[in-house]
């Protein structure tokens, strides 16, 4: 390394260190609420943008391309239709406009309750001890570990066809389990520090701790751990749609790739019939995965620095 | 075993017996709070195909007996732990009068094949993309490509799947779109299905591999970044050690341990992807087993699949806790907590 490039460096540091940094104008955070944003502006604007009811079977020639391209028959793509239309003739676009925001949906609604779930949880057994913090601890183990998907694919397959609601709601069951233990673990940690004694003795109540004193402190983890379960919430609910399970009459971009792979859209080069759906659900992923990642730098500084 | 302490043992233990037992219940308890009632299935099934069915009331109270559905809840739920503990999940619906274990007989070894495949893979791949990352010596280009890698990361393996599927199966040509062997191969330990196999696994376990195998370079990262600055390996450049000796030796050799405890951590997510895998490949594994019988209502084969890969999770979960004090000693102080 020459002298030069070491004295260039090290401008650079120092007039990072000079800037007044605010932790949360991060890049990757930006551009991962950028592109959720993004889907969920597609999902509101479209409906007062794009006739919905094209979401309806019929509603157009089946199979049709996007403008521009061919299908197999020779027909070409129209703007009428500008991402096609599926095999039973729905228009893409109004596919996408009424079912993308639906995934998301039931990822956050999921996470959310999860969350909530977790905090309630993870206080108790941190605070409480005792009997109450095995029964929990255990139950957080023996849960992390079952697969979600394979009790949803059993729940769906015995009751049938859920609402959007049913469905967020049970795959909440399975995502308090990674937030119960990681409160847990700071409140034991937390318990200790001099700030909380101090609470103590100046004779705060219980929930003031917890929620005055200990949440603010927690919320970069919050945050990272609802992210990480908006993920794990939406991929179970694609994995139940793709198995031909979930909701059934609305809209979702699992059960269009579902139909899609049923109808031979593979082989048949109806790529913007699979294809369009995967693309929105790997954004979305792509998404979170930068919001995690932002958040990750945002409540751990030393990332900030490592930074090569 | 004399490393692992005798606490922390009993512990493991517990936890996965009370992981089956609780899935086990579930599974059973689920279908039972349902109005769907699967011997009405069975009559439905046997009218589509006969037209009519004649004294539907003594064939519906036939089949609920030979399911034992008339005896009392705790009866049939003694009685279904017993027979889960010897793997016996009844006979299937769909394919009556098959049984469920010999179904996932069948279906399981190639499942089994395609993890163990798949994940040797990605971990090989991962953890070495993961460690030259961190490697001063490795070039520049790959420093700057890997972090654009990791974005698959975050894709569920049926998407990548899809795409592969597409380019090379469908466009491309190069490799079959779905099954696990040609259609006119004869299974036997012959070299034509030996090759053929390999042929028809290749695009499934890659779709698992660019998607997990960049969780490993992630976690492997950090853990160069902190065996770098570490004594030892100052002291080996100090000794004029040969860089790569160094890498392999030094760094790798130390940081790889902890990974094998973040597989506990996956397996699960990696199982039910591999699941879905299975189903839009066709791959003749449990995820096809288990679409299958969804598209039949074929409940008792949904049990016993759900069954079997939640207890594949939760044995490899223990298994990885069980082995990694064993290997990396020093864990030994950590544990005895």
């Amino acid at each position: 390394m020459t002298v030069k490039a070491q004295t260039r460096a090290e401008a650079k540091r120092a007039r990072q260190l000079r800037r007044f940094e605010n932790p949360w104008l991060n890049p990757k955070l930006f551009w991962g609420l950028g592109l959720l944003l993004g889907i969920v502006i597609i999902g509101l604007l479209g409906r007062w943008f794009w006739d919905s009811d094209l979401v309806y079977v019929g509603a157009a020639m089946p199979k049709l391309p996007p403008p521009g391209f061919e299908n197999l028959r020779g027909q070409a793509g129209t703007f009428l239709n500008p991402l096609g239309t599926e095999g039973s003739g729905r228009d893409m676009l109004a596919l996408i406009i009424i079912g993308a925001p639906n995934s998301l949906f039931v990822g956050l609604l999921a996470s959310l309750i999860g969350m909530s779930v977790g905090i309630v949880l993870g206080f108790t057994s941190g605070f409480v001890g005792g009997k109450t913090d095995d029964v929990i601890r255990v139950l957080s183990d023996v849960m992390i570990t079952i697969p979600p998907l394979l009790i949803l694919v059993v729940f769906q397959s015995s009751f049938g066809d859920v609402t959007l609601t049913m469905m967020a709601l049970l795959i909440a069951g399975f995502v308090w389990q990674s937030p119960t233990r990681l409160i847990r673990a700071q409140v034991l940690s937390m318990k200790q520090s001099g700030y909380v004694q101090m609470a103590r003795l100046s004779g705060a109540s219980t929930a003031h701790i917890m929620f005055k004193e200990m949440l603010p402190n927690l919320v970069p983890y919050l945050f990272g751990s609802f992210i990480a379960n908006v993920t794990t919430s939406i991929v179970t609910a694609v994995g139940l749609e793709v198995l031909g399970l979930g909701p059934q009459r609305i809209p979702t971009l699992g059960r269009t790739i579902y139909e899609a792979i049923n109808a031979g859209a593979l082989i048949q080069n109806l790529w913007w019939w699979w294809g369009i759906p995967t693309l929105l659900l790997a954004i979305m992923f792509i998404g979170l995965l930068l919001i995690n990642l932002g958040l990750d730098e945002v409540s751990n500084p030393r990332l900030r620095r490592l930074r090569v | 075993m004399s490393r692992i302490p005798h606490r922390y043992l009993v512990n493991r233990v517990i936890t996965l017996l009370l992981t089956v037992f609780i899935a086990a219940t579930l599974i059973w308890i689920i279908p039972r709070l349902s109005p769907v009632d699967p011997a009405e299935i069975m009559l439905g099934r046997m009218a589509a195909g006969a037209g009519t069915v004649a004294d539907s009331e003594a064939i519906l109270a036939q089949l609920r007996s030979n399911f034992g559905l008339d005896q009392p809840l705790l009866v049939q739920y003694g009685k279904y732990l017993w027979n889960i503990v010897r793997f016996d999940f009844g006979l299937s619906t769909a394919t009556f009068p098959t049984t469920v274990a010999s179904l996932i007989g069948q279906a399981l070894p190639w499942t089994l094949g395609l993890m163990v495949l798949s994940l040797i893979i990605t971990f090989i791949i991962g953890n070495l993309l993961g460690a030259l990352m961190v490697w001063e010596e490795s070039p520049k280009l790959l420093k700057v490509a890997i972090p654009a890698a990791m974005v698959f990361t975050s894709i569920p393996p049926i998407l990548s799947g899809l795409l592969l599927m597409w380019i090379f199966a469908a466009k491309l040509q190069w490799f079959p779109l779905t099954g696990a062997y040609g259609l006119t191969v004869e299974p036997g330990w012959t070299w034509e299905f030996f090759t053929s196999v390999l042929h028809h696994g290749f695009l499934p376990a890659m779709s698992i591999v660019i998607v997990t195998f960049g969780f490993w370079a992630l976690g492997m990262r950090g853990l160069m970044i902190t065996v770098q600055g570490e004594d030892y390996v100052t002291l080996a450049k100090a000794k004029g050690l040969k860089p790569r000796y160094i890498l392999y030796k030094y760094m790798i050799r130390n940081a790889i341990l902890p990974q094998i405890t973040a597989f506990a951590l996956k397996v699960g997510l990696l199982i039910a992807g591999q699941v879905l895998v299975e189903r839009i490949f066709a791959y003749n594994g449990m995820g096809k087993l288990l679409y299958d019988a969804i598209l039949d209502q074929d409940f008792p084969v949904i049990q016993g699949v759900s069954f079997v890969i939640i207890l594949m999770t939760a044995l490899s979960v223990f298994l990885v806790d069980l082995i990694y004090p064993l290997i990396d000693p020093r864990i030994r102080h950590e544990a005895q907590l």
